[in-house]
C-alpha cells in the first residue's frame, strides 16, 4: 500500500471537476492505455484570457485522479499567463506530497495543461510532444521528456527519471540510454555552474563585471544572434543592470523580449552573475 | 470493521488451531532441539513428530524434508543446488510466468552466464507440453515449474511435466506455493525431484517453508553452518513455526476436499455475480483447471490500485495484478505473458478466498464492486464511446 497524505486520499475518493465540458476551448490529452495512466484535460478560457472552468477525464491510479483534480481546482480563475507557470512539483506540494514513484502523475497534469495550452494558443506543445529518439519503448516516452524532467526536477538518477517519467519502468532495456542522458544533462548543468562559479563569492568589481559581460557577449552571445541575421551591442552597465541594443533582425523582432529574457540574460546569469537583468535602453 | 479479507494468495490468517499447537514453543519449551540435554531433547521430539507429521501428509520419507524460512528460500535452495550439483549443466528452463523467487533468480542465473529458457504461456495461463519438450536439451539441469499459478489460480500439468522429465533425466522443481492445501499432492506418485512450500499460505505463521528434495537427488545445501536438517539447512529451526506448520498442514489435508466444495461454491457466486453485474469484465486464467480459490477479474477501462484503495474504503482487502500496487509501472507479467490485452490488464483485481471467507463476504462484494467501477469508468477518459485513439503496440 502507497503511503498517500489526506489530501491524496481526498481528492482520489472525492475528485473535484470530474467529467468532459462541452464548451471548452482548450482540451489537453496526454498519456495512453498502455502506459496505465492518461488524463485528458478541458479548459474554458474567456476573451480575457482567464480560465472560467477546468475539468478532467483520467485512467489511472490514485494519484493519477488526485493530481487531475488539483490540477483543475489551481486552474480556475488564473489568467493563462498565470497557468503557464504551473508546475508539476506545484501540484505534488499541494497535494502535500506524493510518493516518489508516482511523481510521473503530476508530470502528466502538467503536460496536459501545457498541450491544452498551446492549442488553445496555437503554438506547439513543449518537449512532451515526441522530440528526439524514442528512448522507452515499454511506455513511449521521448528523448525530449527525459530531458526536460531532469532539468525542471534536477533528478540525479536513473531511478528518478522512472520516478518522473516512467521511461525504464518496463523491461529496462532503455536504462543504459537513460543513463548516457542523464550524463549528458549533468555535464551541461556542472558546465553551467562552473561558469557561474567564476564569480567570486563576494560579487565581482564594476571593472570585472564589464570585462567579463563583454567577453561573454562577444564570444558567445552575439555570434548566436548573427547567425539569425540579429545582433546586440553592449550599451551601458548600471550596477548589476545590464543596457543594450538590438541591432539586424533582433531589432523590432516581435519577439525580442524572449530573446532578451530567455538567452541574453539568461546565459549572463550562468555564466557572469546570478542576479544580473539585462535591458534594452531606452525601453 | 472487520475487513473482508480476501487476499490469501498473499498471506493468510493463521489458524487457532495452529496458534494453540505454537504457543507452547513460544513458552515453557524454549529449548534448543539440537541440545543434548531433555530440556531441548523434548523440543527435538516433537520437532521430528512435525516431520513425520508432514512426510505423510506429502507421501513421503521424513528425511527427505528440509524446513526452511519461506517458499522463496525453498526455491532458491533447489535451483541453485540443481545447477551446483550439475556443474557441466548451464541450461535452466522455467517459465514466464512464475512468482519473482524464481524468475528474479533466473534472470541473475542469466547473468552469471547460465542459459534459461522460458516457456510462454496461452491466453488461459496455460503451458505447452510440446514446447517444454523441445526446449529440454542435452546440457538442462533443471526444469523448475510452479503447481498452480499466485494470480490466476492455473494449475500447470505438473505430474505430466515431472514424468516427461524423468523419461528425459532432467531434473524437476516445482514451486507448489499456492498450491498445497489446494491440491492433492502425493510425493509417492508425483514424480519430482524436488517441491517447495510455504506456511503462511495456508494459515500457518510466515516465516516457516520446507523444500522437499527426493532421496537420490544431487544435492549441495545452501546454508552452510552447523548441522541441522542433516547439514542440509544450517541454522537453528524455527521450531514453533514448523510445528504450526504441520498443524497447518494436516488441517487442510484432511479438510481439503471439503473446504475446496464451498470456497470454490463462494469463488463461483463472486464471480458470476460480478459478471452479472459488471458490463466489460472478463475472468484471466484457465476455467477447466484453476485453483478453488481463486478468481482473478479484469476491468476494462479502469486501473487495478484505484479499484483496490476504493475497495478499501469498504474494508475489502483484494490485491491487484496491475502495476502500481507492486511498485513496478507495468502490468503482473503474468497478465502480460498470457496476451491479456491492456484494456483489460491494467485494471485486474484478484480475489483469493480462504476457508474463513464467508457469504456474507461475497456479498458486501457483489454490493460494492458495480458502484466502484462505475464510479471510475464515469471518470476515464476511455469507454465504449470514447474507445483510445491509440492501439497499444507493446
Amino acid at each position: 500500500m502507497w503511503e498517500y497524505t489526506d489530501k491524496v486520499r481526498d481528492h482520489f475518493l472525492n475528485p473535484r471537476n470530474v467529467g468532459s465540458l462541452d464548451d471548452a476551448n482548450a482540451v489537453g490529452e496526454v498519456g495512453s492505455l498502455a502506459c496505465g495512466d492518461a488524463l485528458k484535460l478541458y479548459l474554458k478560457i474567456s476573451d480575457a484570457g482567464v480560465i472560467e472552468d477546468a475539468r478532467f477525464q483520467t485512467f489511472g491510479c490514485a494519484s493519477a485522479i488526485a493530481s487531475s483534480s488539483v490540477l483543475t481546482e489551481l486552474l480556475k480563475g488564473k489568467t493563462i499567463e498565470e497557468a503557464k507557470k504551473l508546475t508539476n512539483k506545484d501540484i505534488a506540494d499541494y497535494l502535500g506530497g506524493l510518493p516518489k514513484e508516482k511523481m510521473h502523475c503530476s508530470v502528466m497534469g502538467q503536460e496536459a495543461l501545457e498541450a491544452a495550452l498551446a492549442g488553445y494558443l496555437g503554438e506547439k506543445a513543449p518537449e512532451h510532444e515526441p522530440e528526439g529518439e524514442l528512448v522507452c519503448k515499454c511506455f513511449g516516452v521521448y528523448e525530449g521528456q527525459i530531458r526536460r524532467a531532469i532539468r525542471e526536477n534536477a533528478l540525479t538518477s536513473v531511478e528518478e527519471i522512472t520516478d518522473f517519467t516512467k521511461a525504464g519502468g518496463g523491461c529496462g532495456d532503455c536504462q543504459e540510454r537513460l543513463q548516457a542522458i542523464l550524463d549528458e544533462e549533468r555535464g551541461r548543468q556542472a558546465d553551467a555552474t562552473a561558469g557561474a562559479a567564476k564569480a567570486p563569492a563576494k560579487g565581482l568589481t564594476n571593472l570585472e563585471r564589464v570585462k567579463r559581460v563583454t567577453e561573454v557577449m562577444d564570444e558567445e552571445i552575439r555570434p548566436n544572434l548573427k547567425k539569425d541575421g540579429g545582433d546586440i551591442e553592449l550599451v551601458d552597465i548600471e550596477g548589476k543592470t545590464v543596457l543594450v541594443a538590438l541591432r539586424g533582425a533582433c531589432k523590432g523582432c516581435p519577439v525580442s523580449n524572449v530573446t532578451l529574457t530567455e538567452f541574453v540574460q539568461k546565459r549572463l546569469r550562468e555564466l557572469v552573475e546570478p542576479d544580473i537583468t539585462v535591458k534594452e535602453a531606452g525601453k | 470493521m472487520n475487513p473482508v479479507y480476501l487476499d490469501n494468495n498473499a498471506t493468510t490468517m493463521v489458524a487457532p488451531e495452529v496458534l494453540e499447537e505454537m504457543l507452547p514453543f513460544f513458552g515453557e519449551l524454549y529449548g534448543n532441539p539440537s541440545s543434548m540435554h531433555t530440556f531441548g531433547g523434548e523440543v527435538g521430539h516433537r520437532l521430528k513428530k512435525a516431520r513425520a507429521d508432514v512426510a505423510e501428509i506429502l507421501g513421503c520419507a521424513p528425511e527427505e524434508i528440509i524446513f526452511t524460512s519461506c517458499g522463496s528460500e525453498s526455491d532458491n535452495t533447489a535451483i541453485r543446488s540443481a545447477l551446483a550439483a550439475q556443474p557441466d549443466k548451464r541450461h535452466l528452463i522455467t517459465t514466464r510466468v512464475e512468482h519473482p523467487a524464481v524468475l528474479s533468480l533466473a534472470k541473475h542465473l542469466e547473468e552469471k552466464g547460465y542459459e534459461v529458457t522460458y516457456l510462454g504461456v496461452d491466453e488461459k495461463g496455460r503451458l505447452d507440453m510440446g514446447e517444454l519438450s523441445r526446449a529440454i536439451r542435452k546440457d538442462t539441469a533443471l526444469v523448475s515449474v510452479m503447481y498452480a499459478n499466485n494470480e490466476t489460480g492455473t494449475i500447470f500439468p505438473v505430474p505430466e511435466i515431472a514424468a516427461l522429465c524423468k523419461e528425459r533425466g532432467v531434473l524437476v522443481h516445482t514451486d507448489a506455493v499456492q498450491a498445497v492445501g489446494k491440491v492433492e499432492i502425493d510425493l509417492a506418485k508425483l514424480p519430482v525431484d524436488m517441491l517447495a512450500l510455504s506456511g503462511h499460505k495456508l494459515h500457518a505463521q510466515k516465516g516457516v517453508g520446507l523444500l522437499y528434495v527426493r532421496k537420490g537427488t544431487p544435492y549441495r545445501p545452501f546454508l552452510i553452518g552447523g548441522h541441522q536438517e542433516h547439514g542440509r539447512r544450517a541454522g537453528t529451526e524455527n521450531t514453533a513455526g514448523i510445528i504450526g506448520l504441520a498443524k497447518a498442514m494436516r488441517l487442510a489435508h484432511d479438510n481439503m476436499a471439503e473446504e475446496n466444495t464451498r470456497v470454490k461454491a463462494l469463488r463461483d457466486r463472486l464471480e458470476q455475480g460480478i459478471l452479472a453485474s459488471v458490463p466489460d469484465t472478463i475472468v484471466n486464467g484457465d476455467p477447466d483447471n484453476r485453483l478453488p480459490n481463486t478468481a482473478s477479474i479484469a476491468f476494462k477501462y479502469v486501473e487495478g490500485e484505484a479499484i483496490l484503495l476504493m475497495l478499501d474504503q469498504y474494508g475489502i482487502c483484494a490485491s491487484s495484478g496491475s502495476a502500481c500496487t507492486s511498485g513496478s509501472l507495468e502490468p503482473s507479467h503474468v497478465l502480460r505473458a498470457m496476451g491479456v490485452p491492456f484494456t483489460f490488464a491494467h485494471g485486474s483485481i484478484r480475489f483469493s478466498l480462504s476457508r474463513y471467507t464467508t457469504d456474507k463476504d461475497v456479498d458486501l462484494v457483489l454490493e460494492v464492486m458495480p458502484k466502484v467501477i462505475d464510479t471510475l469508468r464515469r471518470m476515464s477518459p476511455f469507454n465504449e464511446k470514447t474507445p483510445p485513439k491509440q492501439a497499444c503496440t507493446c
